[in-house]
């Protein structure tokens, strides 16, 4: 529970001076993402704690390095929750890293990512200025929106210290229902159903199984159960946790696996391993030894991009290759706020 | 600016009517006036030129040439922006979008429309309708706004507490640089890899460049929408009862206040039966399935009368719906008729802090004998106080600027922000201060100068320019644009 903000400053103010790189680090849960990167050691974890809560205004601010159990923890005693089920891969990690990365769950394409979620940051930028975007309300247009700026940018352009989201209230009932299906027939089934004003919540399909959640009032979510007529997932709550923390069996292997966002309807042709559907078909994951700039072209087609999620050459690019005129923009963007290069290069891509 | 091979006014004109219909390229007065203010009329300057593309290849023309000459761009949709936005620059080229206002595709099975960005709002929703859905985000000014301006903007609406701003709602966004080339941001999927720029251009008021195509979400139009009005003998009880329908883990589709003068306005214009008494009074509409929306119903009733509502209607029919809606989107040129004129502002402010900036702002409404009529998108917070004023007493204008600008400082000083949907253009730039710290302005400045080293794109507007410091250096002030 401390405010470690004024070290951290120095730290990159030293850093800069004695022209060295720094990996900013805190719950380490996720050093598996993105580019392999040598650069010393910049915990944060011990800048932590929240800061303020206002139940009935659905806004949080935390530190940084705030483990994601503690934040929902206390949301848990006033029934509220992050609306975009952030994946944890241990007990460490933090609401900082999980904004970093951009990481959301199974609900993504109806209660929305992290980026969605976020209403200001504090960061402190490769000039060690420490720095405050949006704020704690739902709506600011005031300057460029630089807090969501920050979701995916993996820390390339500042050590944020605080973060400011929009909770919401847990539904009142939630329920699983399924249906056994080809993957084929599960993609359409699965757009089909978020067509209707029903009270969808997730969708995936894994092994041959089409699973569609439905979160809200009870009364919604029973009259849609009656109307839609598939089995109810007794045991739904655990396996929508494996599918958000990866625990499932399908992501249980040391092969590359592939993380395709695409266009939610794509008919991707049949890769050696296809694993997993999730957010409603907009989501694919893959194991193989692919080559990335093929499975870029497969990605392309279906209207999306790919990322080699886990495993694979780390030292090569993992992040699907924007065009030249999108690397120069974002090129400027990194030196706009650390002109130096020293916070996280190259853990986005080797250019930036 | 010394450059001697710059084009004059006929010039450039001739160079634009090679690539450009004659017609579409304007350059007498009278054509040209009605493109000297956007909705904020206040603020009035006339354009050198005003050109109307027809294609993605014009537009991009357009930039070249500007971007040749250093010459200023203000992209331009409908000019409902109340914020100076699109307020032309006195040496520049406004680029009218008004010509791309062609829906180019409805995926019903995907939920998704592209469009381009002059499509009018409301034209995404009753062409969506036919496939049972509809676009979210739905400003009051929804009937002549155009998609791209809202962009530009992150425009709101009375919905956006379920369903969110415009960032929320679009898929991918193709925007031509400065330098005239063609950008794809995000896709059809819904993260993309790297940073993103998408969230960035959204809200960016035109400075970062030229929105030309725009993909959006669509949603199922919900089985069923009620609405719920209260009427309150405080404000402070009526905001309370906010606090309690969220404290009970419901979210309407839209939570609306409104002030006695705003009420008084507003039932004179729309007679949407509004009890005229009230200090205040709530519209909270619940939308979902027909049995959560029959719970819900239910359940907000009772709380309203908890809260002590001194009246409540339920809407029974779609057309009652709309008529209790329909005082509140009319609530701007409702209060325009009991004034000469009225100047909107736009902060937003935890919502606990409701009554401490309305009496204040009272307080000020003596000070600066003033009038102002509130409504409020209360769900998120978001103030609309309406000043109201007369223009053609000397002085008057000034001091109400000086007055919404206190009110801004208010906003700011209370937690909040000085706008929360309406942007900052040229009409908020002096409190932008405000709100952030020299250094975080120069941050914004240079994330201008990464898409914009010239500083071409809508000058003026949106980040105050400051000195820049030696880290940023790039431009010498000499070769900074449009002083003409
Ligand atoms: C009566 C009334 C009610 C309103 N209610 C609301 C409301 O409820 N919520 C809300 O958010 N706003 C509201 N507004 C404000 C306004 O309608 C919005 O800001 C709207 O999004 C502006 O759209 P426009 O097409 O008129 O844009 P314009 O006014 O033409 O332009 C707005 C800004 O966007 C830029 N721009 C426009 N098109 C492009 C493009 N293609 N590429 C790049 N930049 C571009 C312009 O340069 C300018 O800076 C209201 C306005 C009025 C008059």
């Amino acid at each position: 529970m401390a405010d470690i903000s004024p070290q951290i400053q120095q730290q990159i103010l030293d850093a800069r001076r004695d022209k060295r790189q720094l990996n900013i680090v805190a719950g380490n849960s996720k050093p598996f993402m993105g580019r392999q990167t040598h650069a010393d050691t910049l915990n944060v974890s011990q800048h932590r704690g929240i800061i303020s809560y206002q139940p009935v205004e659905l806004v949080l601010t935390a530190r940084s390095g705030t483990p994601l159990t503690e934040i929902e923890a206390l949301l848990d005693e006033h029934n509220q929750m992050l609306a975009f089920e952030p994946p944890r891969f241990s007990a460490h990690s933090t609401i900082g890293g999980t904004l970093a990365c951009n990481l959301s769950g199974p609900g993504r394409p109806w209660s929305g990512s992290i980026r969605d979620h976020i209403l200001g940051v504090r960061l402190i930028n490769g000039l060690g200025e420490h720095l405050k975007f949006g704020g704690q309300v739902m709506k600011n247009v005031a300057g460029y929106d630089v807090s969501r700026l920050q979701a995916g940018a993996m820390g390339t352009l500042g050590v944020l210290t605080e973060v400011s989201l929009k909770v919401l209230p847990k539904p009142a009932a939630v329920s699983t229902l399924s249906w056994e299906l080809e993957a084929k027939q599960a993609i359409r089934m699965m757009n089909e159903l978020a067509g209707k004003p029903k009270p969808i919540s997730a969708a995936c399909w894994i092994e041959g199984r089409l699973y569609i959640r439905l979160s809200g009032a009870q009364s919604a979510v029973d009259a849609t159960i009656k109307e839609w007529h598939g089995s109810e997932e007794p045991d739904a709550d655990n396996l929508w946790l494996a599918l958000r923390d990866q625990q499932l069996s399908a992501f249980q292997s040391t092969d590359p696996l592939w993380r395709l966002s695409i266009n939610a309807a794509a008919d991707v042709a049949p890769l050696d391993h296809l694993s997993i559907i999730d957010w409603g078909g907009a989501q694919r994951w893959y194991r193989g030894h692919q080559d990335k700039y093929e499975m870029e072209t497969l990605a392309e087609r279906a209207g999306g991009q790919v990322s080699l999620y886990t495993g694979g050459d780390r030292t090569a690019d993992v992040f699907h290759q924007p065009v030249p005129a999108l690397q120069e923009i974002q090129k400027r963007i990194k030196a706009s706020f650390d002109p130096d290069g020293i916070l996280n290069s190259g853990r986005l891509y080797s250019w930036m | 600016m010394s450059n001697h091979n710059q084009p004059d006014k006929a010039e450039l004109c001739s160079l634009f009517r090679r690539f450009i219909a004659p017609e579409f390229v304007i350059s007498d007065a009278e054509t040209l006036k009605p493109y000297e203010c956007d909705g904020l009329s206040m603020y009035c300057e006339m354009p050198l030129i005003v050109v109307l593309p027809e294609t993605v290849d014009q537009v991009q023309e357009v930039l070249r040439i500007c971007h040749r000459y250093q010459i200023p761009v203000v992209a331009r949709g409908a000019g409902t922006g109340l914020c100076a936005g699109a307020m032309p620059n006195a040496t520049g080229v406004v680029l009218s979008l008004a010509k791309f206002n062609h829906i180019l595709e409805i995926n019903s099975q995907t939920r998704t429309a592209r469009l381009q960005p002059g499509v009018r709002n409301l034209a995404i929703s009753e062409a969506a309708a036919e496939y049972g859905l509809y676009y979210g985000p739905d400003p009051s000014s929804q009937i002549a706004c155009t998609i791209g301006g809202n962009v530009a903007e992150n425009s709101g609406g009375v919905h956006c507490l379920k369903y969110g701003l415009t960032v929320h709602n679009i898929l991918s966004v193709e925007m031509i640089t400065v330098e005239g080339d063609k950008i794809l941001l995000g896709s059809d999927g819904l993260d993309s890899c790297g940073l993103d720029l998408m969230a960035l251009i959204t809200g960016s008021e035109g400075l970062l460049g030229v929105i030309t195509e725009i993909q959006v979400k669509l949603l199922p139009i919900p089985e069923k929408a009620q609405v719920v009005m209260a009427a309150f003998d405080t404000v402070q009880q009526a905001g309370d009862a906010v606090g309690g329908i969220i404290s009970n883990g419901i979210i309407p589709a839209g939570l609306e206040m409104m002030d006695t003068h705003a009420i008084q306005a507003a039932e004179d214009f729309a007679r949407a039966g509004y009890p005229k008494g009230a200090q205040a009074l709530l519209l909270c509409e619940l939308d979902g399935t027909t049995e959560e929306v029959q719970e819900y119903i239910e359940q907000v009733e009772k709380l309203f009368l908890t809260y002590g509502a001194t009246s409540i209607r339920t809407s029974q029919t779609e057309a009652e719906r709309a008529l209790l809606w329909k005082g509140r989107k009319s609530a701007f040129p409702a209060v325009g008729r009991i004034s000469p004129d009225y100047y909107c502002m736009d902060g937003t402010i935890p919502r606990s802090q409701l009554a401490h900036v309305l009496t204040e702002m009272q307080t000020m409404s003596e000070h600066y004998q003033l009038r102002v009529a509130n409504v409020f998108h209360a769900g998120d917070g978001n103030l609309h106080p309406l000043i109201l004023f007369d223009a053609n007493v000397p002085g008057e204008f000034e001091k109400t600027e000086e007055f919404g600008g206190k009110i801004l400082e208010l906003c700011v000083a209370v937690g909040g922000c000085i706008t929360g949907e309406h942007g900052v253009g040229i009409e908020k730039i002096r409190q932008m201060p405000v709100q952030f710290n020299q250094q975080e302005l120069q941050q914004f400045n240079a994330i201008k100068e990464a898409f914009d080293p010239k500083g071409t794109l809508n000058p003026g507007k949106g980040i105050p320019t400051l000195r820049r410091c030696q880290e940023y250096r790039s431009i010498e002030p000499s070769e900074e644009v449009n002083h003409g």
